[in-house]
């Protein structure tokens, strides 16, 4: 059976849910309820220097009827007084010792970070979490992201904050920048015990189109907010696997972002995380889900034979290579299942218009199209848009034995050098007459 | 001709009974779990008598966790997977989905749930940590939905048990009651088998527990007894020639076409069937799927009063049924067989059903089937001792559904009247942990 506690980087937790410092770890009464309903640990909603927020603080992308598919948010650190804070994680930490509490700061002078230190260590707190990553309002004052987006900046307060700090300190990044591995190294120069990401990333999710304010408006007006849920798990998975991979990182990492099912979680982990925080998917359905995220889990590595989370962690990195090392003799055609398709010609007009014409549809009132194999390239998109689940599949057609990448190629002298070489890769390839794009009309 | 030809073997059989709520296929369970909103305090989980965690098992199917939602599901309703096909949803959890508020179509819960544990029994999942077994064991009477249910829910306390059951197949009137187009034989009896296996009960088929002997044998031999016998065959109603051939009562009738599968014999041309709940009209969409040309449901009273859930009024209609209303019964017509049924009609009068002086008239048939209720086997429960019956031959229970007699606990069709499968597998739960309480204490 699957061990799902961690310790990370001291930090101990019965599992690597945590709830992200956001809106969910508002207050103890909320932090409670959730722990109450099994998660782990929780990165309480940011503490620092007093701010005034603004009515109107959130927006959401919808796709089609999927609600919040995007989420986005203009909201700042927390507004709650300090000391009131401090009572709360005092108190929470009475009734579940055995759940991490960490805290998420963001101050200014080397005198704040100091003090407000000792406070939540003083209050119980297990760790701490340094927020460098809020992209709005908070950098306009010199903070959160505009802390993030300069290694230099970002390594001398990680430095100030570890002359005093005696419980774990994770740096949170922020996404807002090119590079994520620059701040990640900084955060270990400067002797953190742990990264996390992703914050949000700087958006605007609308604009309403009568008032021509963004979304979300604030009295005819808006600003740029930050940018979560499941829509930007993809750029959260890539962050994580960078600083993952990256040769002198020794850090743990809690992946953040986009976080929603088990999946969501078992991405993370397995592209180096080693714990997982949510925060959009709490503040759409409650704390709740903790019950599908625990056993799918647990499921899964229990199938896969993960003893714990520290087994599984990056267990996919190997699999993740450069362009250059992908097998260039690997191909794939794709194969429609005549019995499952629905007729949609949806794969056929995506790769007519969309891709390389690799797919005819017959005259004759027969909905099925057909691939055509010499055209295929094996791009996997009319599997992607099709609608019915298995019915186009990408059949492998290599005998598997040859293993070639651009890499070899180089080395061994033979990469293509012009377009008419025997061995650039459009050669041959067919593409229809330009002129045929009048003829053929349906 | 009706639009149904009658049955002369199983296919047509089952052509003529096609799967109302077919299993779906991988892509309608995602897209349909894919709707699922996952509502916080779900009013489908509160409609539902075994209280399934609804949202969760939906969510665990659209996250590929279909191993979760069985196990979900199995945890709340030991009979999940038949619930699933043969539960009224439409007055339970898909009735209180939350889409019916925007006139959406609610979410199919019933055909996922029976998606998720059908894929767990047809691998053979084992979905339970099983504690070490006590020596003490439970004899189960019966091995309908309540027996099954607390079988099951003995066993995840310790406990294992005997089953004794009349017919020579499981799972009680899913096997042998409930619409051929609702659940199949094969599949009534795929979960039960799953589930001994699982939990290592044993049934013993084709022992009717009859007589004081027997109840003795069974107090001497295990430390609690468990009576999940439902009810009895249709009672009757007293009226001259109610034994006539062509004459059926309607849980028999049923009960043979859901053993042979075929029509054994042929209902003619014209069918009545007495009553207005939910069995006259399954015995009715029956008769006109077997092949009669004109079913008629008479009731004595008024349409509106009919017991029968609208939805299962509308599928007999669907099929050809007509309902004739504020007609009782007086007198079958016939000599040698049944030719037709006399009927006076009836008005309301202050609460209370009045014959019509004069308005007597007479509807000719082939066959008459009775839904006139079934009768509580009242001889059988006289036999043990203390066990105490209501005014209506119900079981009397207390909060543990223990009886009269404490070494005997009940629950199900005996106990509640006749309510649904979910109510025996819920209260079949229940009573196994008010078991484990009695063996424990
Ligand atoms: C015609 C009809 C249609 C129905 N349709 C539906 C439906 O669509 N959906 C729904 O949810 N519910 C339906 N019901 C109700 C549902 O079938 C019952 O509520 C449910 O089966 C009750 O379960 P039970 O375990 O209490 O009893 P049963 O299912 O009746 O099981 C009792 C078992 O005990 C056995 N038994 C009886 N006496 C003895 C004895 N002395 N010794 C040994 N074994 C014995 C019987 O053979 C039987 O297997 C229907 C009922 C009828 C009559
Ligand atoms: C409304 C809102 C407020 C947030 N406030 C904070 C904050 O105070 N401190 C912080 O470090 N991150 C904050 N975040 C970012 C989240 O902690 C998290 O990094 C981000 O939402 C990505 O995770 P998700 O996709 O699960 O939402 C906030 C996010 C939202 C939506
Ligand atoms: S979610 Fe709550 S706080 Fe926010 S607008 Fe609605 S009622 Fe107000
Ligand atoms: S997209 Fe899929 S379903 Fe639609 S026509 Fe192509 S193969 Fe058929
Ligand atoms: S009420 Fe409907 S939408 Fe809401 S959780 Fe239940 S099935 Fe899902």
């Amino acid at each position: 059976m699957a061990d799902l506690s961690i310790n990370f980087a001291g930090i101990k937790s019965p599992n690597p849910f945590w709830l992200a410092s956001a809106p969910p770890t508002n207050c103890g009464y909320q932090v409670m309820r959730a722990f109450d309903q099994g998660w782990g640990g929780a990165v309480w909603k940011t503490l620092g220097v007093p701010i005034v927020n603004v009515s109107s603080r959130y927006g959401s992308v919808d796709y089609r009827d999927s609600r919040m598919a995007g989420f986005n948010n203009i909201e700042l650190i927390s507004d709650r007084p300090l000391s009131d804070n401090l009572k709360e994680i005092e108190e929470v930490k009475k009734y579940f010792p055995d759940n991490a509490v960490i805290a998420s700061l963001m101050v200014e002078t080397k005198e704040e970070w100091h003090q407000i230190i000792k406070d939540v260590e003083n209050a119980g707190s297990d760790g701490i979490e340094l927020n460098f990553g809020c992209p709005h309002g908070m950098c306009e004052r010199g903070m959160g992201s505009a802390v993030g987006q300069e290694p230099k900046v970002l390594q001398t307060i990680v430095e100030w904050v570890m002359e005093v700090a005696s419980i774990p300190v994770i740096v949170k990044l922020t996404p807002n920048i090119t590079d994520v591995t620059d701040p990640a190294m900084a955060a270990v120069r400067g002797g953190a015990d742990a990264i996390s990401l992703i914050n949000t990333i700087q958006s605007i999710v609308g604009v309403d189109l009568n008032t021509l304010a963004p979304f979300p408006s604030v009295d005819g007006k808006g600003s740029n907010g930050g940018y979560c849920g499941p829509a930007v798990k993809p750029i959260a998975l890539n962050m994580v696997k960078n600083c993952a991979q990256h040769p002198e990182m020794n850090l743990p990492i809690s992946g953040i972002g986009g976080v929603e099912n088990w999946k969501d979680a078992a991405e993370h982990i397995l592209l180096g995380a080693s714990s997982v925080q949510v925060c959009t998917a709490v503040m759409h359905y409650g704390f709740g889900i903790i019950r599908e995220l625990l056993p799918g889990l647990e499921n899964y590595m229990n199938e896969k034979g993960f003893n714990s989370i520290e087994e599984m962690s990056g267990a996919a990195l190997p699999n993740v290579v450069e362009w250059k090392d992908l097998n260039l003799k690997y191909k794939v055609v794709a194969s429609i299942d005549e019995v499952k398709c629905i007729g949609c010609q949806l794969c056929y007009i995506a790769c007519e218009d969309g891709a390389h014409q690799a797919i005819s549809i017959s005259a004759n009132g027969d909905r099925v199209p057909q691939i055509i194999d010499d055209n295929c390239v094996g791009c996997n998109l009319c599997s992607l848009v099709c609608p019915v689940e298995d019915c186009i599949t990408m059949e492998r057609r290599d005998d598997g034995k040859l293993d070639v990448s651009w890499d070899d190629l180089t080395q061994k002298g033979e990469i293509p050098t012009t377009f008419d070489d025997d061995r650039a890769g459009g050669k041959g390839h067919f593409v229809p007459k330009p002129e045929e794009a009048l003829k053929r009309k349906k | 001709m009706g639009e149904f030809k009658k049955p002369i073997n199983e296919k047509e059989f089952h052509e003529n009974f096609a799967q109302i709520k077919p299993l779906m296929d991988n892509n309608q369970a995602f897209y349909e779990s894919s709707r699922c909103l996952f509502c916080y305090d779900a009013p489908c989980i509160a409609a539902c008598p075994t209280e399934i965690d609804i949202p969760l098992f939906i969510r665990q199917i659209n996250s590929n966790n279909l191993k979760g939602a069985a196990k979900t599901i199995f945890d709340s309703n030991w009979m999940g997977n038949a619930c699933g096909k043969v539960c009224p949803t439409e007055v339970l959890c898909e009735g209180a989905c939350v889409y019916n508020h925007q006139d959406v179509k609610p979410i199919e819960i019933g055909r996922l749930q029976n998606y998720a544990t059908r894929s767990a029994i047809d691998k053979n999942q084992s979905l339970f940590d099983l504690p070490e077994l006590k020596n003490k064991k439970v004899a189960i009477i019966g091995a309908g939905p309540a027996g099954i249910s607390c079988a099951c829910e003995l066993r995840m306390a310790g406990y294992t048990s005997d089953i004794f059951e009349a017919h020579e197949k499981p799972s009680g009137l899913n096997m042998y009651g409930v619409a051929p187009y609702k659940i199949t034989n094969q599949e009534a009896a795929l979960e039960v088998d799953y589930l001994k296996e699982q939990f290592g009960f044993s049934i013993h088929y084709n022992r009717r527990v009859t007589s004081e002997e027997d109840l003795e044998e069974l107090e001497n031999t295990y430390n609690a007894i468990f009576i999940g016998i439902g009810l009895g065959s249709t009672r009757k109603i007293n009226i001259k020639n109610e034994n006539l051939k062509g004459c059926f009562g309607a849980t028999e009738f049923i009960e043979k076409l859901r053993v042979n599968e075929y029509a054994e014999d042929s209902l003619g041309k014209r069918v009545i069937v007495l009553g207005g709940g939910n069995t006259a009209m399954d015995a009715a969409s029956e008769s006109a799927r077997m092949g009669a040309e004109e079913v008629t449901i008479a009731y004595r009273n008024s349409k509106d009063s009919m017991r029968a859930y609208d939805f299962e009024y509308e599928l007999a209609k669907e099929v050809g049924v007509k309902g004739v209303f504020n007609c009782n019964p007086i007198e079958i017509i016939g000599s040698e067989k049944v030719e037709g049924v006399r009927f006076v009609k009836t008005k309301s009068e202050g609460g209370s059903l009045e014959a019509i002086e004069g308005s007597e008239f007479i509807i000719t048939c082939d066959t008459v089937i009775f839904a006139t209720g079934q009768s509580k086997q009242k001889e059988f429960l006289d036999q043990i001792d203390k066990l105490e019956l209501d005014k209506r031959g119900r079981i009397v229970v207390n909060e543990n559904f223990q009886t009269g007699n404490p070494k005997y606990f009940a629950a199900g069709d005996a106990v509640n009247g006749g309510a649904e499968v979910v109510n025996a597998a819920a209260e079949g739960k229940k009573a196994a942990v008010g078991i484990v309480r009695f063996l424990e204490s």
